[in-house]
C-alpha cells in the first residue's frame, strides 16, 4: 500500500513538472510580450519609449538567456513567488489570484459533485424504468454533447434576457452597486449571479454521468453475478444495490478523467457570464500577454486537478478490492 | 415423491418466430436420483434446466406441468417460483467461475443473499463452515474476494452456496466443462457426497460429457433437438444403448484400451436440424444410418423394457405412427 503511494506520487510529481514546464513555455510563445502591452498603458513622452522598454526588460529579466529565465522560475516558485501581474500592475500574482479563486471554487465543486451524484442516481434510475429511459437517454446525450458557451447563452437568453423571464442577471459575480460585505443583500447578489453559470456547468456533466451509469447499470444487470443472485431469489433490491455499487467504479474513473474537462468548460463559462472567477482571468491574461498571471493560474489548475486525481486513486482503492489485492500482490 | 415432468413444451420468442427448444419432455427422477441430462449444444438440455429455476424474458412455457414433492412448481410465474428458488429448487451455474460478485468477500455476500431471504447468516455460519471443510476448502475464504480464489475454490464455493438450504431439485449445468479431469472427478464425488449426506433430495446433471455421467449418475435421459431421445439406468445407456443417436453418442467416446490409431474414432455426420421450424417426423433422420420410411412422422418415446423409453422407430413395436406433434 505505502509503495503504491509512493509510486502514484512520483509519477504525480513527474506530471507536476512536465505541466509546470508547458506551463512556462507557451505563453512564452504567444507573439508581443508583457511590456508591449504594459507599456501600451502608458502614455510615454516621444522619445523615451525604447529606453523605457529596455529597463522594464531588464528589471523583469526579459533580457536574460531563456535557461536563466526557466532556472529562475522553478526557483522562485519553490519560494512560492509567482511574480508580478502585467495585467492588474503592480499586484503580485498570488493576490490576485486570491480575488478571484473563490469565485471559481464555488462554481466548480458543487457543480461537479452536485452533477455525479445527481447524474448517477437518475441513470441508475433510467436503468431500470424504461419509461424513465426513454427521457433520460436522449436528454442525456443531448446535454454531454452540448458545447459549453452555447448553453450558457441558451440559458442567458432564456433566464436571464427574457427569454422566458429576467429571473436572473446577466453577467458580473455581484451586482455592481454593492460592496463586498456579508450583509443579505450581498449574498443573495452573489447566489443570483452564481446560478446561471453554474447551471450551465452542472447540466452539461449531469448529462454524462446519468448516460454512463444507466449503460453501466444495464450491463451489470447482465453479468453471470446478477443472474446467480437472480437464480438463488435474491430480491431485486439486493441485485441493484450490487450493480450499482459495481457501476460506481468505472465512473469513479470517468470523474478523474472529467476534472480537467470541466475545469475547461468552466473557463468558457464564466467568460461567458464575464462571471469573476479564474477563467475569466485567464481571459484578461491572454489578452495582456500577462505570463505571470497566465503561469499562476494554469499552476493553480494543475495542482487542483493533480490532487483531485490522487484523491479519486485513493477513493478508488479504497472502494474497489481488485486494486487492493494488486497492490499488496496477493 | 421426487420430480415430475409432464409433456412440457417450451419456446423462445424470436424475431423471426417461435423456437421451441423443449418439446413435449416427459421425465421424472425419484428422490434421491441423480439423473444427467445429456446431448449436443443446442439440444435444449440447459433450458428445459433453466425453465425448471428462471426462465428469462425470451422464454414461455407452452405447456405442460411440473410436480415437485407431490405439488406443483409454478415455473411460468415468475413472482411465485422466487419463493421456490434457493430454498427448494436451487442451480450450480454454468457460469460458476463468474457467479460470485467480485467486489463483495465471499462471506458477505452470503450473509446479504441469506437475509435477504429471510434467514439468519450468524445460524447458518456453522453449517456454511462445516460444508467449505467438508468439500476441501478453508474456513477463512469466507473472508476472501472471489478474485483470490482459484476456478476449482470458486467453482466448489459456489457449489456449496447454491445447497446451503438443503434444495429439493438441483440443478447443475455444465459444472464440469470448465475443469482439467482430477478437478472433475472431485466435483463428481462432491454431488454423490451432497446427495449422500441429503444436502439435495433430487439432483440433474446437465452436460455435454457422458464421461462425467457414467461416474454420477443413475438415471441418464439423452435429448436431441428438443426431444427426448432415450432414457435409462447409467449403464444400460452406456453398455447398451438402444437409440442410433444415443449408440453414435456413445461410439464418439474414447476407450481405455483401444488404440485410435488403429480404429479412428468416429463423430457423428452432419448437424442437428434448426428449431425454427424444424422437419417433420423424426428429428435425427437426416443424420440416422437405420432411418426408414417410418421415420417420416414422429416417433413416440415409448418405455420398451421397465427404466428403459426410447424414441424411435426402430424399438416402437405395435405402436402406429400418430399425427406429428402441434404446432407451437
Amino acid at each position: 500500500m505505502r509503495r503504491y503511494l509512493l509510486r502514484k506520487l512520483l509519477i504525480y510529481i513527474l506530471t507536476f513538472f512536465i505541466a509546470a514546464t508547458l506551463d512556462w513555455v507557451l505563453p512564452r510563445l504567444v507573439p508581443g510580450n508583457p511590456i508591449q502591452q504594459l507599456l501600451a498603458k502608458i502614455e510615454l513622452q516621444p522619445g523615451t519609449y525604447n529606453a523605457t522598454y529596455k529597463l522594464y526588460m531588464h528589471s523583469f529579466g526579459f533580457d536574460r538567456p531563456w535557461w536563466d529565465q526557466y532556472l529562475s522560475f522553478w526557483k522562485a516558485l519553490f519560494h512560492g513567488n509567482l511574480g508580478i501581474s502585467i495585467y492588474d500592475f503592480p499586484k503580485p500574482v498570488t493576490s490576485v489570484i486570491a480575488d478571484y479563486v473563490l469565485f471559481t471554487l464555488a462554481l466548480l465543486i458543487p457543480a461537479i459533485l452536485l452533477a455525479y451524484y445527481a447524474g448517477n442516481k437518475v441513470g441508475a434510475m433510467a436503468a431500470r424504468r424504461k419509461s424513465l429511459d426513454n427521457t433520460v437517454l436522449p436528454v442525456g446525450y443531448l446535454l454531454t454533447a452540448t458545447a459549453y458557451p452555447w448553453l450558457a447563452l441558451l440559458l442567458a437568453f432564456l433566464l436571464a434576457a427574457g427569454g422566458i423571464g429576467h429571473f436572473f442577471p446577466i453577467s458580473g459575480g455581484f451586482a455592481y452597486g454593492l460592496l463586498p460585505n456579508w450583509d443579505w443583500a450581498f449574498v443573495w447578489s452573489l447566489m443570483t449571479h452564481w446560478f446561471l453559470p453554474f447551471l450551465t456547468l452542472f447540466l452539461v456533466a449531469f448529462g454524462g454521468w446519468a448516460i454512463g451509469m444507466r449503460n453501466l447499470i444495464i450491463y451489470e444487470l447482465e453479468s453471470d453475478y446478477t443472474h446467480y443472485l437472480e437464480a438463488l431469489g435474491a430480491p431485486s433490491r439486493l441485485v441493484r444495490k450490487y450493480a450499482y455499487r459495481n457501476a460506481m467504479l468505472p465512473q469513479l474513473t470517468g470523474l478523474a478523467l472529467q476534472l480537467g474537462v470541466i475545469v475547461g468548460g468552466a473557463i468558457v463559462t464564466e467568460v461567458t457570464f464575464a462571471y469573476p472567477g479564474l477563467g475569466y482571468l485567464i481571459f484578461q491574461a491572454v489578452g495582456n500577454d500577462d505570463y505571470f498571471l497566465l503561469q499562476g493560474i494554469f499552476l493553480f489548475i494543475i495542482v487542483g486537478v493533480l490532487a483531485a486525481n490522487f484523491i479519486v486513486d485513493i477513493v478508488y482503492v479504497i472502494v474497489d478490492p481488485r486494486t487492493r489485492v494488486g497492490i499488496s500482490g496477493a | 415423491m421426487g420430480l415430475k415432468v409432464d409433456q412440457l413444451r417450451i419456446c423462445y420468442r424470436t424475431l423471426r418466430g417461435d423456437v421451441t427448444a423443449v418439446d413435449d419432455v416427459t421425465f421424472d427422477i425419484a428422490d434421491g436420483e441423480i439423473m444427467g441430462l445429456a446431448g449436443e449444444s443446442g439440444c435444449g438440455k440447459s433450458t428445459l434446466g433453466n425453465s425448471l429455476i428462471r426462465m428469462d424474458v425470451r422464454m414461455r412455457q407452452l405447456g405442460g406441468r411440473v410436480e415437485l414433492d407431490g405439488a406443483e412448481l409454478p415455473i411460468s410465474d415468475a413472482r411465485a417460483m422466487r419463493d421456490y428458488r434457493f430454498k427448494v429448487v436451487s442451480i450450480i451455474p454454468q457460469y460458476a467461475m463468474s457467479a460470485l460478485n467480485p467486489t463483495r468477500r465471499v462471506g458477505k455476500m452470503v450473509s446479504e443473499l441469506l437475509r435477504s431471504r429471510g434467514f439468519d447468516y450468524k445460524s447458518a455460519l456453522p453449517e456454511f463452515e462445516r460444508r467449505v471443510k467438508l468439500v476441501g476448502l478453508d474456513a477463512d475464504i469466507l473472508k476472501r474476494y472471489p478474485i483470490e480464489l482459484s476456478g476449482g475454490m470458486k467453482q466448489r464455493v459456489v457449489m456449496i452456496v447454491s445447497t446451503l438450504l438443503n434444495p429439493s431439485l438441483l440443478i447443475a449445468d455444465e459444472i464440469t466443462s470448465a475443469l482439467d479431469v482430477s478437478t472433475q472427478r472431485a466435483v463428481g464425488e462432491m454431488l454423490l457426497e451432497f446427495r449422500d449426506r441429503n444436502f439435495v433430495k433430487t439432483t440433474m446433471v446437465i452436460t455435454h460429457d457422458l464421461s462425467i455421467l457414467a461416474q454420477v449418475a443413475d438415471t441418464i435421459l439423452i435429448m436431441y433437438a428438443g426431444k427426448l431421445a432415450e432414457k435409462a439406468r447409467t449403464d444400460v445407456v452406456i453398455g447398451s444403448p438402444l437409440h442410433p443417436y444415443t449408440q453414435l453418442l456413445i461410439s464418439s467416446l474414447p476407450e481405455v484400451g483401444v488404440r485410435h490409431d488403429e480404429h479412428t474414432l468416429v463423430g457423428i455426420p452432419g448437424r442437428p436440424p434448426p428449431l425454427l421450424n424444424p422437419p417433420s417426423g423424426c428429428r435425427f433422420r437426416d443424420r440416422c444410418p437405420f432411418a426408414f420410411d417410418r421415420c417420416a412422422a414422429d416417433p413416440p418415446f415409448v418405455e420398451v423394457q421397465p427404466g428403459h423409453s426410447v424414441a424411435c422407430w426402430l424399438h416402437a413395436d405395435g405402436v402406429s405412427p400418430a399425427g406429428g406433434a402441434e404446432q407451437c
